[in-house]
């Protein structure tokens, strides 16, 4: 299998580091002007998006033109994917073209493996179903350290519909192998008991003050309507029970940070104020999303 | 009709408790004597030294896709995997295009069979028209055009007082009911079994308690009614011992396992490869070490394969978007000597039983035994060659299997069926 990135539980914490420290590099100084770097010329990455995205098909495609490769981004609304061709036979075609690496997004969890098996080209997963979304945990990584000198150590909640979300998944493998003190917080539907066996320190809670009590960073999770089936919780009480306000602030270490993946639902699992207050670091997450696909690009394309 | 000397095997028939070196000859496509030394003037001969001589084994679930997904297996090319696989006999479900719900399907199912199939086929007929749950089917016409039993197998009857009602008819026709058990509310949008896996995936779930609840139904409407009950494809721990516990009552009931589940557990699956993806869902390791406890301590009656036939454009997708289902019949010998003889759980005998007069019992036929008059069916078996599966060389239509490239000692050697040798090992 050629080398591509589809999932972080099988990435070494080296590897990691190494991508980690690297996007450190890719970080822009304030108020500069990006200069374009032509370290991957003549490198031609597809994006291929077959779930909506702005956010992660945005800095994949500035990521790569940064570092002086081409990309072009397909979506499946504008391709023949929306003519009935199979999932085998778009990449199969666009993988005849010989593209450097593919980067993909999909609604179906393992989609990328899948394509990993059957053809030659590096895959980059930017998000499979409810699986593994690696670049977003490797940027909340880097948006991690970029508050606190290490990992190690710190306490982290993840709050949110923990069954339904790849961020969830990712940021899990990755925090616990840098030793951090992770617990999961949701309504008990969308919190499958299984989760604390995934990975070493990782503790459950169904109650949201718990979870929040002395952490040094809250991660809050969109809720995923597109992906429940059906009603897991009853209506109307989601942010009553789940939502980060204000008040909950006060129960987390004095310089805590929050974060979210993106996009964010004013109101239904983070408060207008939370999002906008001191502690949110919601933008610099987005900043730091170029950065790391830089770091992941160079690592897989550079000769 | 020719006759057959089947030479100097080692034979065992544990209908009618025969288990020593003898010859069986077969004429006129029935079984006429078991014994030492035979004359056998005229017949044709097989050495079967080094040999298991075994009545002709039966699957009681598979899926021949005729009529209506031809494209994925056939009568004739199904039966041809059965008969590489050991099979003399085997049970077609009724999820074909139209549903086996009349009988004219049944008596074209039938017709079909005559004409191509290479070994004995025997209708399942639907519980309900269309196998949509609701009205019943035309059970007893279907049972006279020859349905062994009825099933509305991958569509299970969800509303309990149907599921009585057909409970009830079957009993006027002797014909068991064999359940698919999956309540459809709890399973809905699931793609393997629930638990660590699935989680670990992020791939939906279908927990086991899917199973559960419709097993507890069925068995509390088969004492009520008094009808002969089948668990198809039994999977979980709960279900098994439900399964004990009806039987501890003598209640009519039984249930078959299939290849896959107890060799298999949902930590096996190649992550996202739809060759592992099948109804019940490869469950957990302890639901196999229950399954395999089952086998050995009588619970489950018979093995079965599910053979599911589904071709590579309907496998070669995203895993949520595969159909569920494996092809079954050419491993399924080998892997029960492998899995469960070869491990010391079960004797040969006992595994025999569970291809032959187990089955035969169930669905009443006059087969799975070498006793003299018997139908010749026969299945040769060996415990000792190495060989290795090839899905590519199928007799299926279809490539379906987790199954390829795993080696096995021993497997079937040759299939006979009324007397007629349709397929041996050493001739592909």
């Amino acid at each position: 299998m050629p080398k591509g990135l589809l999932g972080i539980e099988e990435l070494e914490r080296s590897e990691i580091e190494q991508i980690l420290d690297r996007a450190r590099d890719f970080q822009p100084p304030p108020n500069q002007p990006f200069k374009r770097l032509d370290t991957l010329r003549g490198k031609m990455v597809v994006n291929l998006f077959f779930e909506a995205s702005t956010r992660t098909r945005t800095s994949f495609e500035i990521a790569a033109k940064r570092l002086g490769a081409d990309a072009i981004t397909i979506t499946a609304s504008g391709s023949s994917v929306s003519k009935g061709e199979s999932l085998v036979d778009t990449l199969a075609t666009l993988g005849a073209m010989r593209p450097d690496a593919i980067v993909m997004r999909h609604s179906a969890s393992g989609a990328p493996h899948f394509l990993a098996r059957h053809l030659p080209v590096p895959i980059i997963n930017a998000g499979d179903g409810t699986h593994e979304h690696p670049t977003q945990a490797l940027l909340d990584a880097r948006t991690v350290l970029d508050h606190r000198p290490s990992l190690e150590g710190l306490r982290i909640a993840i709050i949110g519909d923990i069954a339904h979300s790849r961020v969830a998944r990712s940021n899990i493998h990755l925090l616990s192998k840098f030793g951090v003190d992770l617990v999961l917080c949701g309504p008990p539907s969308l919190l499958p008991r299984e989760l604390g066996e995934i990975a070493p320190n990782v503790s459950l809670t169904y109650d949201i003050r718990e979870a929040i009590r002395d952490a040094d960073v809250i991660m809050m999770l969109r809720v995923q309507l597109e992906r429940q089936h059906e009603a897991a919780y009853p209506a109307g009480e989601y942010f009553q029970f789940y939502g980060l306000r204000l008040e909950h602030l006060g129960l987390a270490k004095p310089d805590a940070i929050v974060m979210h993946p993106g996009p964010i639902n004013r109101g239904r699992e983070i408060a207008s104020e939370v999002a906008d207050s001191q502690s949110s670091v919601i933008l610099n997450q987005v900043g730091n999303g170029v950065a790391v696909r830089m770091a992941v690009l160079e690592r897989i394309l550079k000769d | 009709m020719g006759k057959l000397l089947i030479r100097n095997g080692h034979v065992i028939d544990p209908a009618s408790g025969l288990d020593k070196i003898a010859d069986v000859f077969i004429k006129d496509g029935r079984i006429a004597a078991v014994g030492e030394r035979l004359e056998g003037p005229g017949a044709e001969r097989f050495d079967a030294t080094g040999k298991i001589v075994a009545p002709g084994f039966i699957d009681m679930h598979v899926h021949l896709r005729e009529p209506g997904f031809e494209h994925a297996e056939t009568i004739e090319t199904g039966c041809r995997a059965a008969a590489a696989g050991g099979f003399t006999s085997v049970c077609c479900m009724p999820n074909t295009q139209p549903v086996n719900d009349c009988a004219t399907v049944t008596n074209y199912i039938v017709d079909r069979a005559r004409l191509t199939a290479a070994v004995n086929v025997f209708p399942i007929g639907a519980i309900t028209k269309g196998s949509a749950g609701e009205a019943l089917s035309a059970i007893g016409a279907m049972k006279e055009a020859g349905a062994v039993a009825i099933s509305d197998d991958g569509q299970p009857v969800m509303n309990a007082r149907v599921m009585r009602r057909a409970m009830e008819f079957a009993k006027a026709f002797d014909l068991p009911v064999i359940n698919h058990c999956e309540d459809l509310n709890l399973s809905a949008g699931g793609d393997m079994h629930e638990g660590f896996e699935s989680v670990r995936l992020g791939l939906r779930g279908i927990p086991s308690v899917a199973e559960d609840v419709m097993v507890a139904r069925d068995l509390l409407l088969a004492q009520i009614t008094g009808a002969r009950y089948h668990v198809a494809h039994i999977s979980t721990r709960r279900a098994i011992q439900m399964v004990a516990y009806a039987k501890a009552q003598g209640l009519p009931v039984t249930c078959e396992a299939t290849p896959h589940h107890f060799s298999l557990a949902d930590e096996d699956v190649e992550p996202y490869d739809s060759n592992y993806k099948m109804k019940p869902p490869l469950r957990s390791r302890r639901d196999v070490a229950e399954l395999v406890e089952g086998i050995a301590s009588g619970i489950v009656d018979c093995i079965a394969t599910d053979h599911a036939p589904h071709p590579g454009s309907e496998k070669m997708q995203e895993f949520e978007r595969c159909p569920f289902g494996i092809i079954g019949l050419e491993t399924a010998v080998a892997l029960a000597i492998d899995q469960l003889v070869q491990t010391g759980k079960i004797t040969l005998r006992r595994m025999i039983e569970m291809f032959t007069v187990n089955p035969a019992r169930i669905l009443r036929l006059d087969r799975g035994t070498l006793a003299p008059g018997a139908p010749g069916d026969v299945t040769i078996l060996d415990t000792t060659t190495r060989w290795t599966y090839d899905v590519n060389r199928s007799h299926s239509k279809s490539r379906n299997s987790p199954f390829h490239g795993r080696s096995f000692t021993g497997g079937p050697v040759a299939t006979i069926v009324n007397g007629v040798v349709v397929w041996r090992r050493d001739q592909g």
